[in-house]
């Protein structure tokens, strides 16, 4: 049976074991006089074996669907001939999909080697039998839990502190699951990045200046070594967001001053929420807009004053990134401003300064290391950020600090190396973990070195 | 004496410079609020002006006998005759009636290609299904070449005119004054999946792809999202694992999302081996995304309870649990689903994750179920901005229009809901 069809099955068992364990808790109790002769509510007996009936089960399920695959294919390269045994874990892919399409009836049969067709005829049994075993286990498994919950519904046993303690469980693993998350985007991207430099040396990866990654698929063809050094890549993602926070920090900042110290109540709760917006829109929107409105125009603008500009220039990714970002920098520094003791205000006008001056002299220098921390929240998010540069910026890996000129970044290098097929051991897949690893430290180290800033000066006026 | 009055006197001098400086300060926010607010209003009206046309369709009548002489086709049944014949001729023959001076092979060829590739599929669909339509004739509705639709959508601007001959011109404005050719709105774009030819695409597969990704996210991170800023908030005891567990979640927020790209291809596909451009596989990964969103804002919703509720159930003799569940969590529902909605519009918008797990894939179908090869919305619309045909521009502006709708409309929900439904205390 289905993954799909089983899972609505084990609810309506544990939906059928929470009636019949209610229905008993109520027979166990009216020889007693009544519920209240019971330890537990019955809801408690009820909802228990609910419990127990499905999370064993949704467990095994779990388990099984997430290991079927691969045992399935193991067993069944291990049924191939000795001689016809993959080489590579890409033949090896290569080998599985052919079986699985001859399998999935997308292959004549008759067109494949035999050890291949045999190999499909395996699959198709062992998916079968895997299908049954599967709903036999996760139904055994249910029916059990439901049992074991049926015979523990007596009036001395107190089920709510058993409901609470399982749901207070559960609600540790949903809490820990982000910590599971970070743990497996570390070992995702360190295992593989691993691999990368056991190709290719740190140092070079590190310190060397030229990025092409492409590996021929002849050994004999012009430049089929490939490069993997990530200065260009880094300082491309560098002038961007050096852009991008050139434009965003002084729009940001002055509209938060404006908004938080000049404007009237009526136009901050107009202005505000429009102003966020921008941060709502899609970043493939951003990235339309910014490949074909604001590239051709820039090129087109640079053609008149006679500079010579690319049509996938550094400056127009960099000016719409800057004004998706707008938001982040005004809404943090909203909040730090905000954050200012108003008896600092006041002492400052009541001393004779103007507005404009009290925010320069006193505000403004209180709110800095706030203002940094936004920034530097903004920097990571800029950095980070991969559709409006896939689309608007270029591929080439030029080391050139003009942002007329078409540059490349980290996230456009990992999603190129990685849409569309690839093979998960060449040199090419791999970079694109070690540039995932890069940006991964790189925006933690900013978030954290960020939130650090914040927090230590949100406690000096608290 | 004289030291204070000259002291006056150097502020009241000074005092004209300073309010000019305050007035240049209050210049720089509006023109700072303006720069944000023109840049929003230029975004949404080069959007509008390059995608109005997307919802329209560019469509030819014709009047087409189908003759089996000119089609070489004698039994419509046999799918032998069938694949021999020749369908665009009759087309090119009902369009010659309104241009008898073409003669021409060339001519007739260059006649022919008004209509979509598509245009002779649909003759044989429809003989195939209705094989005693042979030799009648059939007033028929083609969809427009693409470069015959962008030259009718853009009649006032001579740049798009440029791949049409003069000749083609020529025919589609006398066609035009006849009303044989027509533009009607375009409900191609919401019934069908993608094509290879503008005309014939439309968004309905990356929506239902979409939707599908959505209710897995759903499913997954709201369920997870409260019961974990219930356990933060309410049960978690001051010590390091609540403090490691706290950073995390911060940390994660600020990931940038191609990280989860990667970390979905290298758990979900290559350990587990769940396949490729999936609803599934794309739902799991956009859930870890939006999880620290929806914790983070469910953690605020939680705290704004007060704590008078929670001490009155504690003194009646409720249990910590009873607490949480009988009047926390729907005291704190609103804020919740507000967080939760929020988070379901970021993830709605998010592409680059999804390339990397493969959901770029060029799929014609409507996806049927959570296992199916399906695209998504954003995804979509990349895919069509990056193709340099005019008309799958225009749909890609259409379909952000379509994406910003959805996602408008969520943020109005939640802000409704807000408005509708938070209690002040």
């Amino acid at each position: 049976m289905q993954t799909a069809n089983l899972l609505p099955l084990v609810l309506v068992l544990a939906a059928v074991a929470y009636g019949l364990a209610y229905m008993r808790s109520r027979a166990v109790a009216a020889p007693l006089g009544g519920i209240r002769n019971l330890k537990a509510l019955p809801f408690y007996y009820a909802a228990r074996a609910a419990l127990w009936c499905a999370i064993p089960a949704l467990i095994v399920l779990a388990a099984w669907a997430g290991f079927e695959g691969k045992v399935i294919q193991g067993i069944v390269i291990a049924t191939l001939p000795q001689d016809t045994w993959p080489e590579s874990p890409g033949q090896a892919s290569l080998i599985l999909s052919q079986i699985s399409n001859v399998a999935a009836g997308k292959l004549n049969p008759e067109f494949v080697p035999e050890h291949i067709a045999g190999a499909a005829s395996v699959l198709e049994a062992m998916e079968s039998q895997s299908e049954n075993f599967k709903a036999a286990l996760v139904l055994l498994v249910a029916l059990a839990g439901a049992g074991f919950a049926w015979t523990r519904v007596a009036p001395h046993i107190n089920a709510r502190l058993n409901v609470e303690t399982t749901l207070r469980r559960i609600f540790f693993v949903c809490a820990a699951l982000a910590v599971l998350t970070t743990a497996g985007i570390v070992f995702s991207v360190i295992l593989e990045t691993v691999r990368f430099f056991g190709r290719v040396p740190i140092t070079e990866f590190l310190f060397s200046t030229s990025w092409s990654p492409q590996t021929a698929l002849r050994a004999d063809q012009v430049g089929s070594d490939g490069a993997f050094g990530v200065i260009p890549l880094f300082t491309g993602t560098l002038l961007i967001s050096a852009i991008a926070l050139l434009v965003a920090v002084p729009v940001g900042l002055l509209s938060a001053i404006y908004l938080s110290e000049y404007a009237s109540k009526r136009m901050r709760s107009t202005v505000k929420p429009v102003l966020e917006m921008l941060a709502g829109i899609p970043t493939v929107v951003y990235g339309f807009f910014a490949a074909l409105t604001v590239a051709p125009f820039i090129r087109d603008l640079a053609q008149t004053v006679g500079l010579e500009a690319s049509s996938q220039s550094a400056l127009a990714a960099g000016l719409v990134m800057g004004i998706m970002i707008v938001p982040f920098v005004s809404s943090l520094s909203d909040d730090v401003i905000n954050a200012v003791p108003q008896t600092m205000r006041d002492g400052s006008l009541a001393l004779g300064a103007t507005q404009s001056e009290t925010m320069k002299k006193v505000i403004f220098p209180a709110a800095l290391p706030g203002i940094i921390g936004g920034i530097l929240l903004a920097a990571s998010r800029a950095i980070g950020e991969t559709m409006i540069v896939v689309m608007a910026a270029g591929l080439a890996a030029n080391l050139t600090a003009n942002p007329l000129e078409s540059v490349t970044t980290v996230t456009v290098q990992i999603a190129t190396l990685l849409v569309g097929d690839q093979e998960f051991d060449s040199a090419k897949t791999l970079s694109a973990f070690a540039l995932g690893m890069l940006l991964f430290i790189v925006t933690l180290l900013l978030n954290v070195v960020a939130l650090k800033i914040v927090r230590k000066y949100r406690e000096q006026y608290d | 004496m004289t030291d204070q009055s000259s002291q006056a006197e150097i502020v009241r001098n000074s005092l004209k410079r300073r309010y000019r400086k305050e007035r240049r300060f209050r210049m720089y926010g509006i023109l700072a609020i303006f720069i944000a607010l023109a840049s929003l209003f230029i975004l949404f009206a080069d959007i509008i002006s390059k995608g109005h046309t997307g919802f329209l369709k560019t469509t030819i009548t014709l009047d087409v006998t189908l003759d089996s002489e000119t089609m070489y086709l004698d039994d419509p049944t046999d799918e032998d005759q069938r694949s021999m014949a020749d369908f665009v001729a009759p087309i090119i023959a009902s369009l010659q009636e309104h241009f008898p001076e073409v003669e021409s092979a060339a001519e007739k060829r260059e006649l022919g290609r008004l209509i979509g590739t598509y245009g002779a599929s649909k003759i044989r669909d429809l003989l195939k299904d209705n094989p005693d339509m042979l030799n009648t004739t059939q007033t028929m509705e083609f969809l427009a070449h693409d470069r015959v639709s962008t030259y009718v959508k853009h009649a006032d601007n001579p740049r798009y005119s440029i791949k049409l001959s003069e000749q083609q011109q020529g025919w589609v404005d006398q066609l035009l004054e006849k009303g044989v050719i027509d533009t009607s709105f375009n409900d191609v774009l919401f019934s069908r999946g993608d094509s290879r030819e503008p005309a014939n695409a439309g968004i309905l597969g990356a929506i239902v792809g979409s939707l599908l990704t959505m209710l897995v996210t759903l499913a997954i991170s709201f369920p997870v999202g409260i019961a974990a800023a219930v356990y933060l908030e309410e049960f978690a005891p001051q010590n390091r694992i609540t403090d490691f567990i706290e950073v995390n979640i911060n940390n994660l927020a600020a990931v940038p999302s191609i990280i989860f790209g990667l970390l979905g291809l290298a758990v979900f596909i290559s350990l587990f081996g769940m396949p490729r451009s999936v609803p599934v596989v794309g739902g799991l990964v956009l859930a870890l995304m939006t999880l620290p969103t929806i914790i983070i804002s469910s953690r605020a919703a939680i705290k704004s309870v007060p704590p008078s509720i929670r001490e009155a159930a504690e003194g009646v003799g409720a249990s910590k649990m009873q607490v949480v569940l009988h009047h926390v969590i729907p005291l704190a529902m609103p804020g919740m689903l507000t967080g939760s909605i929020i988070g379901m519009a970021q993830a709605l918008g998010e592409t680059a994750p999804l390339l990397l797990i493969g959901m770029v894939a060029f799929i014609v179908d409507v996806p049927g179920g959570f296992f199916d090869s399906a695209t998504v919305l954003p995804v979509q619309i990349y895919l069509w901005a990056s193709s340099s045909e005019q008309g799958f521009v225009e749909l890609a502006s259409a379909g952000i229009m379509v994406l910003l709708t959805f996602m408008i409309s969520m943020n109005a929900l939640a802000i409704w809901l807000r408005k509708r439904l938070e209690r002040r205390w």
